[in-house]
């Protein structure tokens, strides 16, 4: 496995509640990954460090087997891309773009066919004497993109590139980033509040919340395997329900007993998807009391209690299919293999 | 893993330990001893001076002596009587005129706006002459009125006159405020309380009024603090029983040594500070400016035909009123003689020949210290700016404010400290005095002047998203190569305009001029049209210099105007 980006340890800032805390991960050569969390989570600040603003308090960096812990911005040829695109407005779509080679020192002649590559590579060859005000969001992104893969980085660095842009062309944008990452083999990290840009793009998500990672994984296996509460409840709709793991491996909680979930006894939190639980006729599993009702297209929500728990239940919906009422009692049936015991 | 016993711990680097890099650092103590030996030294001397007894010992005789003379208790009371009556005149034009351009639809808002702008470009001492003819006891206007109905109105009587005159000139701070305060009344704070069942007067008590005091009372308390500063006015129309033209009178006929100068500098500045500080008390936690949107003012009304009439007539009126003394500046310099007559007796260019043939040295004057204090202003504001805004260097914020407060400072104040504190030193290559060398005034003009560049740079920074400087960066641009490609060029609009409001203000500046300047050849054109308008002969020479002056702040008003409105464009566009 070739390294693409190492981060080893990282903390960053002082005091009780740092903003990033022994932060540690791989990012493969040549791999989409990225960084998921809400505002404040501390995604954007490690994204910043791998770039060079700023300094870890303690731990290392490397890039390949480089480590660029304490290297400047301008040595350590990664690129980013930022969140306002950061266009310079007083040079033309070309200066912009040219702007890093001409920092390499390269020749004119080369600068000049390698700018005109990468405007081709983004489709905006016809617009590289305009200045960036003259463009619309999703060209200005475009030149941003151009302007940053065009000095050949190790490691293409992408802080919610798409957040200002409309959904249509933000769902665009996405697929047309993934197959340019592809077509350059370059190694990305995309940091992004959005759980549906992080599950359609990457291969690989660290999932952030208050400058810790929660938890590394594909978006397959961070939703069906979530490892605990925040991942679970951050990523789609969970049911979570605390309860004892008895020796047995039976899962007890108020009003609901489940047979053989497995894990270590003692108390415990499980979470189950809303549609990985199926309705039967009352007497059936788990006896619940239908609370509230959402009919949302493609499927119908149930709110239901059983006692005190709330559980919500998603059911595909079919035409002609029975839908039951508010206030009727049914039973839920949840499969061992569809939990996921937290930590 | 290994990774464990390798973990780097951070031994702070000099940018962690004082928030920035030593050029940063350099930079900061630059300015910050620019300001102290040139602006703190200087006023903490002349504090020094006023409590130091003749023994050398602290003191509070000096200010006894100035409670027991009556002519300088007397000075005080008018002093604060002018600077309030100015604020009430100025008021009574600047409000109807905000009134309205915030609530009516009006066509002639236009007007009021350039009305804000016309008075601001010509100094009120250069007008002073030119409104006594215009309005004083035997000028034109109570010549035609005694003629027609037998009396006369003492418009320039006295204090009267400086009134008049500093409330014509000073009444657009009142008038820039307060618009700017109402047109960022978003208007669905308005329509939200309409809609909760106020209206007509309790709407204006209870929402209007208070979310447009603050722009008041900071236009208000600026007029007050200019005025009572203000030592051309009152001596170009002859009225020395003044806190002002008393101090001036001290040091320049007594001399350096009489504390009086001293004494009434400390009560000038107590003033200026005494009406920020009442302004801060009355306006504390009531801006609200940051905390709306800024939704473009009041919903306006349309105005009736009567309503379009007394509007339209007071702006005319207004407008005749703050055009006199630019009017009649312009018929002095053209006049052959202009006395005990409505009008001038006959017209000329001879006093231009004049100025051009006998005060180049004048204007060229003008043009080198001003445009080396607006080279210093820009350079200090824009690098302290930066400094303030792109480090974490402890001391900025007060560093940043000491040059803020510059504003505050009475440049007679300024030119008493500067003199006092370099008199006694002498030019390694002359001889001469430092404070009698002509670059003296260059200082004085730059320190007075850099809160304007320091605010334009600010500006100008914070448009500047700091991801254009990480872009650079992160492109392999270095510190210096993202100053001069990025930041710099990104600045250059606000910077120019910072140099020419500087400029502009510092051409007309006269407190700190009439104490500095020691030799004729050294003067600038604002000493030159002190000095003209002192005789009746000298008033055409006078008034033509007076008219180049406004032509020359006009011009850069304008440009800077300008350049302010073509950045806005090109930052609002590119994000």
């Amino acid at each position: 496995m070739a390294r693409g980006v190492t981060i080893d340890h990282v903390t960053f800032g002082y005091g009780a509640t740092p903003v990033l805390e022994d932060v540690s991960l791989e990012v493969e050569r040549g791999q989409f990954f990225a960084f998921l969390g809400p505002s404040g989570s501390g995604k954007t600040t490690l994204l910043r460090l791998i770039a060079g603003f700023g300094t870890p308090t303690t731990g290392r960096i490397l890039i390949g087997d480089r480590d660029v812990t304490r290297l400047p911005p301008w040595s350590r040829n990664v690129g980013m891309v930022f969140q306002s695109y950061a266009l310079w407005p007083h040079m033309s779509v070309r200066k912009n773009v040219a702007f890093g080679l001409e920092r390499r020192k390269l020749a004119r002649a080369e600068i000049e066919r390698k700018v005109a590559d990468a405007l081709e590579l983004v489709g905006l060859s016809e617009f590289a004497d305009r200045r960036p005000a003259q463009l619309s969001g999703g060209q200005q992104q475009r030149v941003a993109l151009a302007r940053t893969i065009v000095i050949e980085p190790e490691v293409l660095l992408l802080d919610e590139p798409l957040s200002n842009l409309d959904a249509r062309l933000r769902v665009e944008m996405r697929v047309e980033l993934r197959q340019l990452q592809r077509k350059l083999g370059i190694t990305a990290i995309y940091v992004t509040h959005d759980q549906e840009d992080a599950n359609s793009i990457a291969d690989n998500i660290a999932v952030l919340d208050q400058g810790r990672i929660q938890q590394i994984g594909t978006p397959l296996a961070l939703y069906d395997r979530p490892a605990n509460r925040f991942v679970a409840t951050f990523l789609g709709t969970a049911n979570l329900i605390e309860g004892t793991i008895e020796p047995g491996g039976r899962f007890v909680a108020d009003g609901i007993t489940l047979r053989a979930i497995g894990g270590a006894p003692g108390p415990a939190c499980i979470s189950i998807r809303p549609q990985d639980i199926s309705v039967a006729p009352q007497g059936n599993g788990i006896s619940v009391r239908i609370a509230e009702r959402e009919f949302l297209g493609g499927i119908t929500r149930y709110h239901t209690q059983a006692g005190a728990q709330p559980i919500v239940v998603d059911v595909p919906h079919r035409r002609g299919e029975t839908v039951h009422n508010v206030g009727e009692m049914i039973g839920l049936i949840i499969e061992p293999a569809q939990v996921s015991v937290l930590r | 893993m290994s990774a464990l016993s390798t973990i780097a711990v951070a031994r702070p680097s000099f940018t962690a330990r004082f928030g920035g890099s030593p050029a940063q650092v350099a930079i900061l103590v630059g300015v910050a001893l620019f300001l102290i030996a040139f602006m703190i030294v200087p006023i903490l001397r002349v504090i020094l001076v006023a409590f130091t007894g003749r023994d050398g010992g602290f003191t509070l005789v000096h200010f006894s002596d100035f409670l027991d003379n009556a002519l300088l208790r007397d000075s005080f009371w008018n002093s604060i009587y002018v600077a309030a009556m100015t604020v009430v005149l100025a008021s009574l034009i600047a409000v109807p005129l905000a009134t309205i351009i915030a609530r009516f639809n009006f066509r002639g808002a236009a007007l009021i706006h350039t009305l804000g702008v016309v008075p601001l470009v010509m100094p009120p001492f250069v007008g002073a002459v030119a409104m006594q003819l215009i309005y004083g006891r035997n000028g034109s206007i109570n010549l035609l009125l005694n003629e027609w109905f037998g009396f006369r109105i003492p418009f320039m009587e006295g204090l009267n006159g400086v009134i008049f005159v500093e409330a014509l000139h000073y009444f657009p701070f009142i008038l820039l405020n307060l618009s700017a305060s109402l047109s960022n009344i978003d208007s669905a704070m308005e329509e939200s309380a309409q809609n909760l069942g106020a209206r007509g007067f309790t709407l204006f008590r209870r929402i209007v009024f208070p979310l447009a005091l603050p722009g008041y009372v900071a236009g208000a308390a600026l007029v007050f603090v200019k005025v009572f500063d203000d030592l051309a006015t009152p001596l170009l129309l002859n009225v020395t029983n003044m806190l002002a033209p008393q101090a001036y009178l001290k040091i320049t006929s007594v001399g350096l040594t009489d504390p009086m100068g001293y004494v009434i500098s400390v009560i000038m500045i107590l003033c200026s500070l005494g009406a920020m500080a009442l302004a801060g008390l009355t306006l504390r936690g009531r801006d609200f400016s940051t905390q709306q949107r800024g939704g473009g003012g009041l919903s306006r009304r349309d105005m009736g035909r009567a309503g379009n009439l007394v509007a339209g007539a007071f702006i005319v009126f207004i407008l005749l009123l703050v055009l006199s003394p630019h009017i009649g500046i312009f018929l002095l310099s053209i006049a052959t003689v202009w006395s005990y007559a409505v009008l001038p007796d006959g017209f000329t260019l001879a006093h231009y020949a004049n100025v051009f043939r006998e005060s180049g040295p004048l204007i060229s004057n003008t043009i080198l210290y001003c445009g080396l204090a607006g080279l210093i202003d820009v350079v200090l504001g824009a690098s302290l700016a930066y400094v303030v805004l792109r480090t974490r260097l402890p001391g900025r914020k007060l560093v940043e404010q000491v040059a803020m407060s510059a504003v505050a400072v009475p440049g007679l104040v300024l030119g008493i400290g500067l003199l006092r504190t370099f008199y006694d030193v002498q030019l390694p290559w002359s001889g001469e005095s430092l404070a009698t060398f002509w670059f003296m005034l260059v200082i004085a003009y730059a320190v007075r002047r850099l809160p304007y560049a320091l605010s334009a740079a600010t500006a100008a920074i914070q448009q500047l998203h700091i991801s254009l400087e990480e872009a650079a960066e992160n492109l392999g641009a270095g510190k210096l190569t993202t100053l001069t490609r990025i930041v710099v060029p990104l600045m250059t609009g606000g910077l120019l305009a910072g140099f020419v409001t500087s400029f502009a203000t510092a051409a007309v500046e006269l407190s700190a001029t009439l104490l500095l300047v020691a030799h004729a050849a050294d003067a600038p054109l604002a000493y030159g049209i002190y000095v003209y308008m002192q005789s009746a002969a000298g008033r055409g020479p006078g008034a033509a210099l007076g008219v180049i002056a406004v032509v020359v702040v006009a011009i850069a008003t304008y440009l800077a105007y300008r350049i302010a409105e073509r950045e806005r464009g090109i930052k609002s566009r590119a994000f």
